[in-house]
């Protein structure tokens, strides 16, 4: 054992010790995952007679205590900022863990919907645009009429203002997704017919016929399970459905056993590692610090350009379906996204596009970008209430 | 007795690989702390070389798990040979010799087909254990491996407990196409592999390509460094590199700026997509090779 060449831990002075367990308190307040038996290797490494300079120590503890790339980025700032206190102190300590004022949510969409508020009773102040429709005084045009007491799926998400009547409808859409996730993954399991022998279970098998193998059990590669990667769009025209979609793309991450998501609006961000966390709530918070600037104005034809480029080659495989969340309103140029679509759709087996404005009567898909990304979908399916994701499934079982 | 790190690093220089001072320190602290280690990277930035080089270094075996979708125990620890079994069940039948001591013979050593993982704990001479592409394996299999990792032993029903006769040192690549288990990578030490630096990529095209002029080595990895900000859709690796600087030694180049033709020419080994060779054009050549030159 290497240990034997390392002195024993009492050697340290106690107040190098401190510092040690500073610096790893300050790595955990930043995301890295360490443990007792990292802490337990670094003291160690700081008593070994290799790595008394601190040049040295700076790429062990590296090595040591990041797990992926993004800690690998972010260590020598950190490790620069503890150790040699350059940088700015207090920005190390506290980085990430609050979102600046002013900056719009996930979360904050959400309450303005009304969605969490309204635990302290009446007093809370509507927005006058939802009194109205509630009331059904403005004639908006658009809307088709749909009421409270109509069963929740065919209701359409923009028209549920009842904080819980939307909490309902969010759950539904969650749980939607599970179970899209239970019969897709029953269907390779039936799959027994293979090109090689299955010697063990054939000798099992043998036994019933005093030996001899009379029932020969082959096996085969296991069918490989179809990948969701979701592209959810969060600009400010898709306001009204951005928290339900939310919650439907994080039942689908916590039970696909394959699934990315991205968020996008005028950029794109991967948030599949937000939304891994198992409670809803945590997950959308985390999701919210990670896209800051949600509600704004969308280019999709450059968030794609973005995913084909950066993403692309590591998400998807050619069992990948493609679904985007997103009503096709483009603030980019239209040629960006037909082409960019084109590109994806090479890549991948299916483009599902799911547009909450088809459920809207009389709609059009004239939108310039709309238009642009027209050929290259699979399936143009609307995504207004929760029948219409219900729907989907026997579609995504079929790929 | 444990090296340091500038010797590490003159030894993979001289097994072929070109090391940094991270990855040098990286595997001066597998041996120290006994952990294995974790290498990220894009796809052909030689993450497996490293391993390899490792062997050589440490002149021991390397022994390499490649794995894959539904890679299962019977593939990366151990199986039993069931035809030579069941032949040698046959065979003594005739002879009616007792059941239990049958049982005994057929479930032995002999009938033992060692697999990779179990084969790298039984050595005598700690080797070298390459895991690659560990994210293509199944989540469960990665757990399974986890524990390997921590107790170096594999338990086997009919024979009992196999203990490491030494503890191998461990390597794990991963491309990243799946995100690994927290418990995993804090197992492991890490060390992200990134494209080269110019002049590290031109000590390589020395190291591996024989009879290249150093000028011309580090024009060329000057030229891959501007290539690889192009917007390609296949990233070209390290291995591309020394392909083509091979590619352009054997057809004579003497420096890249005087054979802008042959360079042009022989940009198939570099770009592999139809896409990339259409995007980099004789214009785009000239732009990035007036950088260079």
């Amino acid at each position: 054992m290497a240990t034997s060449a390392l002195t024993t831990q009492d050697d340290i002075g106690a107040a190098l010790r401190l510092r040690l367990a500073g610096f790893v308190r300050t790595l955990r307040d930043n995301g890295f995952k360490t443990g007792l038996a990292e802490t337990n290797d670094a003291l160690a490494l700081l008593c070994s007679p290799f790595i008394k300079r601190p040049s040295a120590l700076k790429p062990a503890f590296r090595a040591l205590f990041c797990g992926r790339r993004s800690d690998w980025q972010r260590f020598d700032e950190l490790f620069d900022a503890y150790w040699f206190e350059k940088g700015v102190k207090s920005g190390v300590k506290v980085s990430g863990s609050h979102p600046k004022k002013g900056m719009k949510t996930i979360r904050d969409l959400m309450d303005a919907q009304g969605n969490r508020q309204d635990t302290i009773a009446g007093d809370v102040e509507r927005q006058p645009g939802e009194e109205d429709e509630e009331t059904g005084d403005t004639p908006s045009g658009r809307r088709e009429g749909a009421s409270i007491a109509e069963n929740l799926g065919r209701i359409d998400f923009r028209d549920i203002h009842d904080p819980e009547a939307l909490e309902k409808a969010h759950a539904l859409a969650e749980r939607l997704a599970r179970s899209m996730r239970v019969r897709l993954t029953r269907r390779d399991r039936r799959k027994r017919k293979g090109p090689r022998l299955d010697l063990r279970r054939t000798i099992r098998h043998s036994i019933a016929h005093g030996g001899l193998p009379i029932e020969l059990i082959r096996k085969g590669p296991r069918e490989r399970q179809l990948r969701l990667v979701v592209l959810l769009d969060a600009s400010g025209s898709m306001n009204n459905y951005t928290a339900v979609f939310t919650r439907f793309v994080h039942g689908i991450l916590d039970n696909f056993r394959e699934a990315e998501a991205f968020l996008f609006h005028t950029r794109l961000v991967h948030v599949s590692s937000a939304l891994s966390e198992r409670d809803a709530a945590r997950a959308l918070d985390r999701m919210g610090l990670m896209a800051q600037g949600v509600g704004g104005g969308t280019k999709i034809g450059e968030a794609l350009a973005d995913f084909n480029r950066w993403h692309a080659a590591r998400v998807i495989h050619s069992r990948t379906c493609v679904m985007i969340l997103s009503d096709g309103y483009d603030t980019g140029a239209p040629e960006l996204l037909g082409e960019e679509m084109a590109r994806l759709r090479r890549r991948c087996k299916r483009i599902v596009w799911l547009n909450p404005l088809i459920g809207w009567q009389g709609y059009e898909p004239t939108a310039g970008g709309m238009q642009a990304a027209l050929p290259n979908i699979d399936l143009f399916a609307p995504a207004h209430n929760l029948d219409s994701l219900a729907a989907l499934e026997p579609y995504l079982a079929k790929l | 007795m444990t090296k340091t790190r500038e010797q590490i690093a003159e030894g993979l220089a001289a097994a072929g690989y070109v090391a940094d001072e991270g990855l040098a320190t990286a595997i001066l602290l597998t041996e120290m702390l006994n952990r294995p280690l974790l290498l990220e990277g894009e796809a052909g930035v030689g993450k497996t070389e490293v391993a390899k080089a490792l062997a050589k270094l440490e002149d021991t075996d390397l022994i390499r798990l490649q794995c894959y979708e539904g890679l299962d125990r019977s593939d990366a620890i151990y199986e039993w040979n069931y035809q030579r079994q069941l032949l040698a069940i046959k065979a003594r039948e005739a002879s009616g010799e007792d059941a239990e001591r049958l049982e005994e013979a057929v479930f032995s050593e002999k009938y033992l087909l060692e697999r990779p993982l179990l084969a790298a704990i039984r050595q005598e001479k700690p080797p070298v254990l390459l895991i690659d592409e560990i994210d293509r394996a199944d989540e469960e299999f990665e757990a399974y491996l986890l524990e390997i990792l921590s107790d170096y032993q594999v338990s086997i029903p009919e024979l009992g407990t196999v203990r490491a006769a030494s503890i191998p040192r461990v390597v794990l690549t991963s491309n990243g196409t799946r995100e690994l288990s927290d418990a995993l990578r804090r197992r492991c030490l890490y060390h992200y592999v990134d494209y080269p630096a110019p002049d590290r990529e031109a000590r390589i095209l020395l190291s591996r390509v024989q009879g290249l002029d150093a000028v011309l080595a580090l024009q060329i990895a000057e030229l891959m460094g501007k290539l690889r900000k192009e917007d390609l859709a296949k990233v070209p690796g390290v291995a591309e590199t020394i392909d083509w600087a091979a590619a352009l030694l054997g057809l004579g180049a003497k420096s890249l700026a005087e054979s802008r033709e042959l360079v042009f020419d022989t940009l198939a080994c570099v770009l592999k997509t139809r896409e990339d060779q259409a995007r980099v054009t004789r214009e785009v050549t000239d732009r990035l090779l007036g950088k260079v030159a």
